[in-house]
């Protein structure tokens, strides 16, 4: 086992905390730093879109832990000090601090990707941070028309509660359905429908062009198709890109993330974790997850690494979104060519079980609104069982 | 050791089930955590500690002693 002295961790959310608790509870001594851009302790993203910005929860309840646990971490907290650089065995923080380590975690997170235009306007948001939410719930309560630009996983969830809230809602994508990369066209157009039931326009296959504006506020999006769906308050939720700025030029090997090894390992003496790290899952291969679940596991598995003591990581991916009443779990990672198949329920009518096969072979499952029969579609996944198999069972 | 659980925070993701399946359960309509005993023998103290760990939704407290 490594003896390590000094250890820092970038990024203080999920993974971060995650890899800091891990790193003590498997014995670790030394001084422990975390440092994070927001000047907040680590907080839970996924009510960020649901209950926070519907205002059924306030900031308070997101908080990761109750403050004596921050405490018994015995750890250095460095919050809204930004990481700039990386110098050899040195950290670099926006107020010109340095912090030399012997062990780094890397759990930098994600950025929301912007559009090349209107994010300077009033009305115009992003979501990730808990301020982030906080802006958009203000503006929400006064919005009347409201446009979602993206319909992955944030955008639609963001539509759901805008329309829970009473706003006039429509979601653009340029793909054929929503949710289209994460569950494939079939469950995409289940959960347009959803959409559309609850009177939300949902616009796929329709890319954007521009937005309109008068006197420095938002009033509109202009859509390939030559309209313009009014808005006064519009969300541009078109995925995200990982917060690696700060490690150009370093010896910090990055391909959209932080490339690691099985073992989450990206150079002697530094690993990552969570939404930042693309690691070399040995049988999904290089793979980078921006899902919750995997914010916890990986943080676990980078410390113990990093303490000498790890394993490959082989996490059976899960992840999970609530639209509207319905909620949506999968596990493993549902590929473009996969082929689903319903395992039981009828889709369209109510709750459904369904798998996802490539060769014939489960590499997927789906629950819709079955959360409790979802774990047992789970095994299927881990045994990567012929699918046929798996649907005798339905 | 002593176990709570908050169900208005729980998501029903079932990881606390995988991680200790003597001790939560969930139920059947949506999901949601239950408990199965609230005070688990000592032999399962290590996996309550790993789905408290786990829960995605930070819906389990775990005392100890």
């Amino acid at each position: 086992v490594t003896t390590l002295d000094r250890v820092v961790v970038v990024g203080a959310a999920a993974a971060g905390l995650s890899a800091a608790e891990a790193l003590r509870r498997n014995g670790f001594t030394g001084s422990l730093t975390i440092v994070g851009n927001e000047p907040h302790l680590p907080y839970d993203r996924p009510p960020l879109s649901k209950q926070v910005l519907r205002g059924d929860w306030e900031p308070e309840r997101i908080t990761l832990r109750k403050p004596p646990a921050f405490e018994t971490l015995d750890a250095q907290w460095l919050l809204g000090s930004p990481a700039t650089g990386l110098d050899g065995r040195s950290v670099t923080l926006a107020d010109s601090r340095a912090l030399p380590f012997d062990g780094l975690v890397i759990a930098t997170g994600v950025t929301p990707r912007t559009l090349p235009y209107g994010h300077a306007l009033d009305g115009v948001h992003t979501l990730r941070t808990v301020d982030d939410a906080l802006a958009l719930r203000a503006g929400l309560r006064a919005a009347r028309s409201v446009v979602v630009v993206g319909a992955g996983f944030l955008g639609t969830e963001v539509a759901a509660t805008a329309a829970a809230l009473d706003c006039a809602v429509t979601v653009v994508d340029p793909l054929p359905a929503p949710l289209i990369r994460q569950l494939g066209k079939q469950v995409g157009e289940l959960v347009a429908a959803l959409h559309t039931e609850r009177g939300v326009t949902v616009r796929c296959g329709v890319g954007v062009e521009g937005m309109t504006e008068q006197d420095g506020h938002v009033t509109g999006v202009r859509l390939g198709t030559g309209e313009t769906a009014p808005a006064d308050l519009v969300l541009v939720a078109i995925g995200s890109r990982p917060t690696t700025d700060w490690l150009a030029d370093t010896e910090i090997p990055l391909d959209d993330g932080v490339l690691c090894d099985a073992r989450c390992q990206a150079a002697p003496g530094v690993v990552a974790a969570g939404d930042v790290a693309r690691w070399a899952h040995p049988t999904l291969g290089p793979i980078r997850i921006e899902h919750r679940m995997n914010a916890t596991e990986q943080g676990t598995a980078a410390a113990k690494a990093l303490l000498g003591a790890g394993e490959p990581f082989t996490p059976v991916p899960y992840f999970w979104t609530d639209q509207y009443d319905v909620k949506l779990q999968v596990y493993g990672l549902p590929s473009e060519n996969a082929e689903l198949h319903v395992h039981s329920g009828d889709p369209g009518e109510g709750p459904f079980a369904a798998l996802y096969s490539v060769d014939g072979r489960v590499t997927a499952a789906l629950a819709w609104h079955l959360p409790r029969p979802a774990r047992q579609l789970r095994q299927f996944v881990i045994d990567n069982v012929p699918v046929r198999e798996a649907l005798a069972t339905g | 050791m002593k176990v709570l659980i908050d169900q208005d925070r729980c998501v029903g993701a079932g990881q606390c089930v995988l991680a200790a399946p003597d001790v939560f359960d969930q139920r059947d309509e949506d999901g949601i955590v239950t408990l199965l005993q609230d005070r688990p023998p000592e032999a399962e103290h290590e996996q309550v500690r790993e789905a408290g760990r786990i829960c995605p939704a930070l819906a389990i407290e775990v005392t100890e002693g």
